[in-house]
């Protein structure tokens, strides 16, 4: 579904003969691959929800809770998505155009949310954003409570989302000669048009793929957003949470119900992502 | 595949049973698939019965631990992870696999003594220190001035046993009006802020953040709060009424048959309930059961007066359906505290 390499790269393989040798043997192994490593696990998803009959798989998986669980997941999920796409592409600016001490520092800091167990950002972003945090304490003069609200979810999963921009929109900044925006300022645009007509759509295929990479994390993320959710019945309850309180009961075919939507869901958004993505590319060259 | 992993499962099966399991003197390991709060517990108990095994029979035996929520560890249990015994939270978390699994037959419960529980424990209410609300009983925990911390008893098997230790103080003090008991559970669930997945979150909720007046806990786990969470933090409230809670044990007889360890396993199991083991497991705070090491063992526990899920709830699958399951009392409460 996601690829960043250009969408023509493996049909031109598979036409023409490649000048790499092996292309039977690696198209034949990444697909084994593929099959062994994704589809199959997927694929006993659709099974086991395909056991429970249509009746009860629609009334598992479109139960008033059920609903309210995706339109909470998948909102604060491209919400933070979208968060990221804006100011993963300003840091990611920032850190391959200017240089400044610390920069290595910061550059590294990026990677964290990678590196670090999903329970203890969970409870390190509790920690400041509860009522008596740091955070949390700054904000509550002002009515705005962040941790156990919807809020407090959007924020834990801009905080997981966020390397995925950042890195894959580096890469292509790094590659992005500042000849080309010099050029465009002589030729009379100003800042604003520099960047939107002629950064930006160099930027974006690499910045939708981020995005949309940050926003597959999200969506699938447990760990970290159940300890600031507050988890509270209907309002905070996120899909995976839903899941896990399925699976308490042992309703093995409710749990991949709402799990198969979710993938459906998940599939739909990736897949247009993808293709604006091709779109933009294109667009691009 | 399927006729291979037929021949390995034949070829282990003759080999189980050309030589009989009690004649087998090489070291032998068991695996204890057990819930969160019993980790200290069973290593002392692990260690103690493999020195009474070695002086019985002279052979060597390990029993490895394997901890993690009741119910998760109930699903392995059911996938296919290979526990000699299980000892978890809750008898339903059990029934399941006995129904699902096939590998425990439906009368385990019947199998040992006290329900198979060798170690209870009860639940009780943790305030901080001097208890500036005030807190002395349930009744308090529905005050509109006490914010209570409890994990979500749909995710968490130990938070069940709150919520029916608190609706079981309810339907006593109402005369059983189940319509009572509703309300005081909508009330209580109302001054709830946070609902955890797990009583860790609770426990961190409570403690580190310092969110809410009283956390309802297990006994035991209250009971370690001056050496776990730091002394003079909190003060254990030990209500007038409680469930008294049956973390069950049993033998996954299918499992140990085909690794020929179900004299050791059934061993094992019995060892709980001698005195050395009841003697650990007062030491870790949880009660004896049986009136004779409740005698022996007891007395550094409060008197409580305790109900059981069977008198109060039928047992353990009928609570289940008619609290828990989608669109159960919890359900409907939840609902109905919102607005």
């Amino acid at each position: 579904m996601m690829q960043t390499v250009p969408a023509g790269a493996t049909t031109r393989a598979s036409r023409a003969r490649s000048v790499l040798p092996g292309v039977r043997i690696t198209l034949g192994f990444t697909l084994a691959y593929l099959t062994i490593l994704v589809a199959i696990p997927l694929s006993t998803l659709f099974v086991r929800s395909a056991r429970m009959g249509w009746s009860g798989f629609l009334s598992a998986a479109t139960s008033p809770r059920a609903i309210a669980a995706y339109r909470l997941s998948i909102g604060s999920s491209v919400t933070a998505a979208l968060v990221n796409g804006v100011f993963g592409l300003l840091v990611a600016w920032v850190l391959t155009r200017y240089r400044f001490t610390g920069r290595a520092i910061a550059d590294a800091l990026v990677d964290l949310p990678f590196a670090l167990p999903t329970a203890v950002a969970g409870v390190a972003l509790t920690t400041l954003y509860s009522q008596n945090g740091l955070m949390g304490a700054l904000l509550a003069p002002h009515g705005i409570k962040v941790a156990y609200t919807p809020l407090g979810i959007t924020v834990a999963l801009t905080f997981i989302g966020l390397p995925f921009v950042v890195r894959s929109v580096q890469p292509v900044l790094e590659t992005l000669p500042g000849e080309i925006e010099e050029a465009a300022a002589t030729l009379g645009a100003d800042r604003w048009q520099t960047f939107l007509r002629v950064t930006l759509p160099a930027l974006m295929p690499a910045l939708v793929a981020g995005v949309s990479l940050s926003f597959a994390r999200a969506i699938g993320e447990y760990g970290s957003v159940v300890f600031i959710s507050g988890n509270m019945p209907g309002l905070t309850e996120i899909a995976p949470l839903l899941i896990m309180s399925k699976l308490e009961q042992y309703d093995y075919g409710g749990a991949t119900a709402i799990a198969v939507v979710m993938l459906l869901v998940s599939a739909v958004i990736l897949v247009s992502a993808g293709m604006i993505q091709r779109r933009a590319a294109r667009r691009a060259a | 595949m399927r006729s291979l992993t037929r021949i390995a499962v034949a070829l282990t099966l003759a080999a189980s049973t050309a030589v009989p399991s009690h004649a087998q003197k090489g070291p032998v390991t068991l695996l204890n698939v057990s819930y969160d709060p019993t980790r200290e517990l069973y290593k002392d108990i692990n260690g103690a019965f493999a020195r009474e095994w070695k002086r019985r029979t002279g052979q060597d035996v390990e029993i490895k631990q394997s901890h993690g929520g009741s119910g998760a560890q109930a699903r392995a249990v059911i996938d296919g992870l290979e526990a000699d015994v299980v000892t978890l939270g809750l008898a339903y978390d059990i029934d399941e696999i006995a129904a699902r699994g096939k590998t425990i037959p439906a009368n385990w419960q019947s199998k040992l003594p006290h329900n198979s529980t060798p170690f209870a424990s009860t639940i009780v209410l943790l305030v901080r220190k001097g208890n500036p609300k005030g807190i002395k009983d349930w009744s308090d925990l529905v005050r509109p001035d006490v914010q209570v911390i409890t994990p979500n008893p749909k995710t968490s098997g130990g938070a069940r046993w709150n919520y029916l230790a608190a609706w079981g103080y309810a339907l006593r003090k109402n005369n059983n009006s189940d319509a009572a008991a509703r309300d005081f559970i909508r009330k209580l669930y109302k001054n709830v802020p946070v609902l955890d997945a797990g009583a860790r979150g609770s426990t961190t909720t409570f403690v580190e953040r310092g969110i809410g007046d009283v956390l309802i806990a297990w006994e035991n786990e209250a009971l370690l709060a001056p050496r776990e969470l730091g002394p003079d933090k909190f003060d254990v409230v030990i209500p007038s009424v409680s469930i008294l809670a049956e973390p069950p044990v049993a033998l996954v007889e299918e499992v140990a048959r085909k690794r020929g360890t179900t004299d050791v396993a059934r061993a094992y199991l019995q060892y709980l309930y001698t005195d050395s083991a009841q003697a650990l497991g007062a030491k870790h705070y949880f009660r004896p059961t049986g009136p004779r090491s409740l005698a022996k063992f007891g007395g550094s526990f409060a008197k409580v007066n305790q109900f059981t899920i069977a008198e109060l709830f039928g047992g353990w699958a009928k609570a289940q359906r008619t609290h828990f399951a989608d669109g159960g009392v919890f359900d409907q409460v939840y609902s109905l505290a919102k607005r």
